[in-house]
């Protein structure tokens, strides 16, 4: 298992250094310029000074690995700093934002909340509810409850997350006016009026992406049921005179977890990708509208920064559903 | 006199697998194959809603098909004294901010969508099946093409996608025109990044055929490996890949339209759902109809796509066809 882990994670190197210089080959290949939108009047030579002040100068394989060396070493120094009061990382280049010419690292902290409250809400009640629908599902296969919820959870997952965040503006954002269209990103909650207020506001966004959640992970809920239901050990458990409850919610339940679990860890960071259109529906001014403002605006190193953490939480997510599958199903043996 | 007959016997049959076995051997999996497909079909009308779906996306076919030759008004055709107009006689679904009609735009709207969907399918359909079958049935490419499945499953598709579709749109734009370069662009984004779970299934499948008495026979009797793939191997795989299919589908003209929803598809006077829907969102206070007729197509589109989908994949089943 250890050594499973271990070699698991020396491959995600390899991995994630690839996926970064895909990334930042896709972004040299770019006509874009970022020096675009510099005004004509601006001299030749002041615009090559500005162009070597923001390190364009250089060959893209220098360029590359001194990315590299700001992302992983004075990056993690920095935030070592800022916890320990230490001073590694005085003197270095962090990552500057072409935009702003403010480190990337600032701007994705200061995002960050936003995204994680409205992305962990909706992915945390989406499990919630996802869950006990494909138990229900799955125990009363073909009774009207099964048939609406897997018409619900089919219609949930065909539906894009733009148009049910759209049609729900519409409704209740603009006829029914119960809730703001638009997220207010600087509301701060100090007393339960402003808290109801972040209530309202997140109720629309969090209704849109748990919806297409829970679509997906009822389907798988449902399908593990069902697969543990006919087994032998059911039959057992019943014929020993267990009680129904104890039956399903203790011995098939829980063997049912284990490849939903996988399934529920493995769906994370495709949420905060999905998530880049619901931010926009909604205005919330998260990490996914971040991305779409820097890549309109050519901020090649927001970009690039952004992204490749969008790869390094599908390699860490993916790697945690691995080994959760091993810790929770002793029948899975890494050799 | 029974030994000459014997060897004349198997003199027969040793010339046979090179000159003649094939003509004989074509007509059995024809018949089979039929019955086969009638099986599929069989069980596949018994997916109540399935067939539904099936209506629902020929329907939806035939509307942006033959629609515009019945309802001859052009998309793009501007008449700003009759903007923004409501459901009527001369416009059933009404007008945009320019006067031009939205039926006429929903339909060469979805033209543009489901082409996209279809093509971007099938470019990922034959990377997929190529790359599955190549690390599935040779052993030294396993290793390396599941390498890169794996490598692949681990980029961020979705910024990807945006960001490719804004880096390249320009210059393509410039080469092929707006319309072509947008369209090839985004197709072959999509489908570059798509093809993944195709390849994988169809590994496992090939991996599961290996191990097979016909496979084996096959092969010693020296077939070599293109015909092989093509005439033994591929066939068996068909199933896992039509079901791949109508997936592949509805995931593409959902990111079409993701694409479009956020400014970054088709150029402005050239319709799709997706491109329609964006447009309507500014206005969709006074015309929330604009928004929700093109968004209830693409939902329609996927939603129908997914049954049929799920449909067949218990048809393809043979598991549950015998039942």
């Amino acid at each position: 298992m250890l050594s499973f882990a271990l070699r698991r994670l020396l491959l995600a190197i390899p991995t994630l250094l690839f996926i970064s210089l895909v990334i930042f080959l896709l972004l040299e290949a770019s006509p874009g310029d970022p020096l675009g939108d510099v005004p004509l009047t601006v001299p030749p030579e002041v615009k090559e000074r500005m162009r070597e002040a923001l390190g364009l100068g250089q060959a893209w394989y220098i360029r590359y690995v001194l990315w590299l060396k700001q992302f992983f070493w004075v990056e993690p120094l920095y935030w070592f700093d800022r916890a320990f009061g230490t001073g590694f990382s005085e003197g270095m280049q962090r990552i500057i934002s072409f935009q702003s010419r403010s480190p990337v690292f600032d701007v994705i902290a200061q995002r960050l909340p936003q995204t994680l409250t409205v992305v962990g809400m909706s992915y945390l009640i989406g499990v919630l509810i996802a869950i006990p629908i494909g138990i229900v599902s799955a125990y009363k296969q073909y009774s009207w409850f099964d048939q609406i919820g897997t018409f619900v959870s089919m219609v949930g997952f065909s539906l894009p997350t733009f148009f049910t965040g759209v049609v729900l503006i519409i409704v209740f954002g603009i006829k029914l006016q119960w809730f703001p269209s638009i997220y207010d990103t600087t509301l701060r909650v100090t007393d339960w009026d402003s808290f109801a207020q972040q209530v309202r506001q997140m109720v629309m966004p969090v209704t849109v992406l748990a919806l297409y959640n829970a679509a997906q992970i009822s389907r798988f809920m449902r399908a593990s049921m069902l697969d543990n239901l006919r087994q032998d050990y059911v039959r057992t458990a019943r014929a020993k005179g267990l009680s129904e409850r104890i039956v399903v919610l203790k011995h098939v339940l829980r063997n049912s977890l284990i490849p939903v679990v996988t399934v529920i860890a493995l769906g994370l960071p495709a949420v905060f990708g999905g998530a880049i259109i619901t931010e926009q529906v909604f205005k919330v001014n998260g990490l996914g509208q971040l991305l779409i403002l820097a890549i309109n605006a050519n901020d090649i190193p927001m970009v690039m920064t952004l992204t490749f953490i969008f790869a390094v939480l599908i390699v860490t997510f993916t790697l945690i559903a691995d080994l959760l599958y091993g810790v929770l199903d002793p029948r899975i043996r890494y050799d | 006199m029974t030994d000459r007959l014997l060897i004349e016997e198997s003199a027969v049959n040793a010339a046979a697998p090179g000159a003649e076995a094939l003509p004989p051997a074509a007509p059995p999996p024809e018949a089979p194959a039929r019955s086969q497909w009638r099986d599929i079909w069989r069980q596949f009308r018994s997916h109540r809603g399935a067939m539904v779906a099936l209506v629902m996306f020929v329907a939806i076919i035939l509307f942006v098909t033959v629609g515009p030759l019945v309802w001859t008004i052009e998309p793009t055709f501007v008449d700003i004294r009759a903007r923004n107009q409501g459901f009527s006689a001369a416009h059933p679904l009404g007008t945009d901010q320019l006067g031009r009609d939205l039926l006429a735009r929903l339909m060469a709207g979805g033209q543009v969508s489901l082409a996209v969907g279809l093509t971007a399918m099938a470019i990922a359909l034959s990377l997929g099946s190529l790359i599955g079958i190549s690390s599935g049935y040779f052993r030294r490419l396993d290793a390396p093409l599941m390498r890169l499945t794996e490598l692949f499953l681990a980029l961020p598709l979705l910024p990807l996608l945006l960001l490719m579709v804004t880096l390249f749109r320009e210059p393509l734009g410039k080469a092929m025109g707006p319309a072509g370069g947008t369209f090839l662009l985004i197709v072959g984004a999509i489908g570059v990044t798509s093809w993944m779970q195709t390849a994988r299934i169809v590994r496992g499948e090939v991996l599961g055929l290996k191990e097979r008495e016909f496979i084996l026979a096959a092969k010693s009797i020296g077939t070599p490996a293109p015909r092989m793939i093509l005439r033994h191997v591929l066939p068996n795989v068909v199933s896992p890949i039509v079901v791949a299919a109508t997936l592949g589908i509805a995931t593409a003209i959902i990111t079409e339209s993701a694409l479009s929803f956020l400014g970054l598809g088709f150029p402005p006077d050239f319709p799709t759902w997706g491109r329609l829907l964006y447009d309507a969102v500014d206005q969709m206070q006074m015309y929330p109809w604009r928004v929700v007729l093109p968004g209830l197509l693409i939902s329609l589109t996927v939603l129908s796509v997914n049954y049929i989908g799920d449909g067949l994949r218990d048809a393809m089943d043979p598991r549950i066809r015998k039942r």
